[in-house]
């Protein structure tokens, strides 16, 4: 009771330092506060905070079929997963697919940018053209697709017909069932990234191709010494979205390969979601969902301290 | 006259990278749109070139399948979700700016660790508590969880920031109240923002498929993206007519929507991220 009044006088006496710079703490906001910040403080705490130590406290306990806690083991099903082949495998899988979609992704959309950021007459119909997959959902993506990998309708395989070359049945071969979610995934980004992309090359400076220009500089030397330094902070920033973006990829998986051929796709969301509701092993699912949030909790953390240096406000 | 025709030559040249990339692209949605005005007869049979042209697979999808119910529920709980997002969201920017709260700096960490928190990794307790709250197969479990969300509020943080001082001394001599400040003033002047956030929670509620596809079983509450599964999946590859038709349904106005929409998005992208 004691302490509480004398931070109080000790907050007032700030408060009153502090009011001529406009800043003030007061009981008044205290109350507004409340009623701004309750709403989204009772969701977050309910549906993020919460779940998020649930999910911690689960992953140090056996579980039985309900998903009850039983007995706590400490961190032996994180022993447990680290040394079982099957998930090193599922996550190399995983790795494997966030590099290739990351580098894929921010590699075709720097094309992409490049190119619609030449000043052409009409170049606005391509720079529309090449954003539209940004309106594609999972669903239809996945749809399109399916049936251009199509083995026996698919467009794949009537020009490999064409061609007389043999038809690959893409979603039965570890290898190529890999490769169609890639693919599948790349052109979903592609959109958002390119317009993003754009947007930084539009912003960099024309005096500095100009005097490029004078220099006699080739366009491959400006874009390498001058385009791709100037928008870095932005090549950053869509990495490690597609980053983040790709280990939580699921719909995908879902839709197109369930996972399969044996094992061949399963990562580490579809591996949390398979654990948890199909095979019950709650536990098992808990741990994997928080190596799953430490992995994004350091990129996100990667994406803010660069902000941090960034951003000026 | 030999330094023109080079750039002609470089000029034709650039456009023909420019549309075979384009083409490129495209082609999923000219492949899938296009087989969705054939029959499923001819696609079967590998003839991609036919000139039976016709509507039938829309009209067969929406008489034949709950298309309509999908995409109505879908279109509830995205505007929904839009909307309380939109409020809650700007509230607690509003709360990070302009009010001098204790704990100011702690909830705004807070917020910050709320960002690096995957959905993805807390479907079992989330799962357990909608089941518990009673809302599983109903709009509500797909609303609920996402009344709100750390990004948006950190995004218009950003924007609500950038309100002029000004303002707020005006507001103050005016005798604004908070409440007032907040509707009159505030949200007004940082439209672009919240017209931008709108888009990305609609699309993000639009898009949703982990969620729903766990808490959801009945066409009732289905949203489309489980929908259109639901669909493939009961059809195998019967009858990829009426297939490429429904995911033409679906893609063609939030193609629509984006295109009017392209301009906020870029703007609040640039403001949510990086300068």
């Amino acid at each position: 009771m004691l302490k509480t009044s004398t931070t109080d006088v000790v907050s007032e006496k700030k408060a009153a330092t502090t009011q001529r710079h406009g800043f003030r703490l007061n009981a008044k906001d205290n109350y507004y506060a409340s009623i701004f910040l309750g709403p989204s403080l009772l969701v977050l705490g309910l549906f993020v905070f919460y779940p998020m130590l649930k999910t911690l406290y689960i992953s140090l306990f056996l579980t039985n079929t309900l998903g009850k806690t039983t007995v706590y083991v400490g961190l032996s099903n994180y022993a447990k997963l680290i040394s079982s082949p099957d998930f090193i495998s599922s996550m190399g899988v995983t790795l494997f697919y966030v590099a290739a979609v990351t580098v894929l992704t921010v590699g075709l959309g720097l094309l992409l940018a490049n190119l619609a950021s030449q000043k052409l007459p009409g170049i606005g119909i391509f720079r529309t053209l090449y954003s539209v997959t940004m309106g594609v959902s999972v669903s239809v993506a996945a749809i399109f697709w399916l049936f251009i990998f199509n083995p026996s309708t698919g467009f794949f395989a009537l020009l490999s017909n064409a061609l007389n070359l043999p038809v690959v049945n893409w979603l039965t071969n570890p290898t190529s069932a890999m490769w169609a979610v890639i693919i599948t995934t790349v052109w979903m980004n592609l959109g958002f990234t390119f317009l993003i992309l754009l947007g930084a090359i539009q912003s960099v400076p024309n005096t500095l191709y100009e005097a490029a220009d004078v220099e006699g500089a080739s366009p491959r030397f400006q874009f390498f010494n001058i385009t791709i330094p100037m928008i870095s902070p932005t090549l950053f920033f869509v990495s490690t979205i597609t980053i983040i973006g790709s280990f939580k990829s699921f719909g995908l998986i879902d839709l197109i390969t369930k996972g399969g051929p044996t094992n061949a796709t399963n990562m580490l969301v579809y591996r949390i979601y398979k654990d948890a509701f199909y095979s019950g092993n709650y536990a098992k699912s808990s741990a994997e969902a928080i190596i799953l949030t430490i992995i994004i909790a350091f990129f996100t953390l990667l994406q803010f301290k660069f902000l941090e240096k960034k951003v000026n406000y | 006259m030999e330094l023109d025709e080079r750039a002609v030559l470089k000029r034709v040249f650039n456009y023909m990278i420019l549309i075979l990339l384009a083409v490129v692209i495209l082609a999923p949605f000219f492949i899938g749109i296009w087989t969705s005005f054939l029959p499923t007869m001819d696609i079967a049979k590998g003839n991609l070139f036919g000139t039976n042209v016709s509507l039938d697979n829309y009209v067969a999808a929406f008489t034949r399948t709950p298309i309509l119910r999908y995409l109505a529920n879908t279109v509830v709980i995205a505007t929904i979700t839009m909307f309380a997002q939109l409020l809650f969201c700007s509230m607690s920017a509003y709360a990070f700016v302009f009010l001098k709260f204790r704990f100011r700096k702690t909830f705004f960490t807070l917020l910050l660790i709320t960002m690096m928190l995957p959905f993805e990794a807390e479907i079992i307790p989330n799962f357990a508590t909608v089941k518990q709250m009673g809302l599983l197969d109903n709009y509500a479990a797909l609303i609920i969880p996402f009344l709100t969300s750390a990004f948006g509020t950190f995004m218009l943080r950003q924007s609500f920031l950038q309100t002029p001082a000004e303002l707020k001394e005006a507001s103050d001599i005016e005798g604004l109240n908070h409440f007032q400040f907040y509707w009159h003033i505030v949200l007004p002047y940082n439209k672009i923002s919240m017209i931008t956030l709108g888009a990305y929670s609609f699309l993000g509620a639009w898009n949703q498929y982990l969620w729903p596809m766990l808490t959801t079983f009945s066409n009732n509450s289905r949203v489309i993206q489980n929908g259109l599964k639901q669909l493939q999946s009961e059809e195998t590859f019967n009858d990829w007519g009426m297939i490429q038709a429904s995911a033409a349904i679906i893609v063609i106005p939030t193609i629509i929507v984006l295109f009017i929409g392209q301009h906020y998005f870029k703007s609040g992208m640039n403001e949510g991220a990086v300068k």
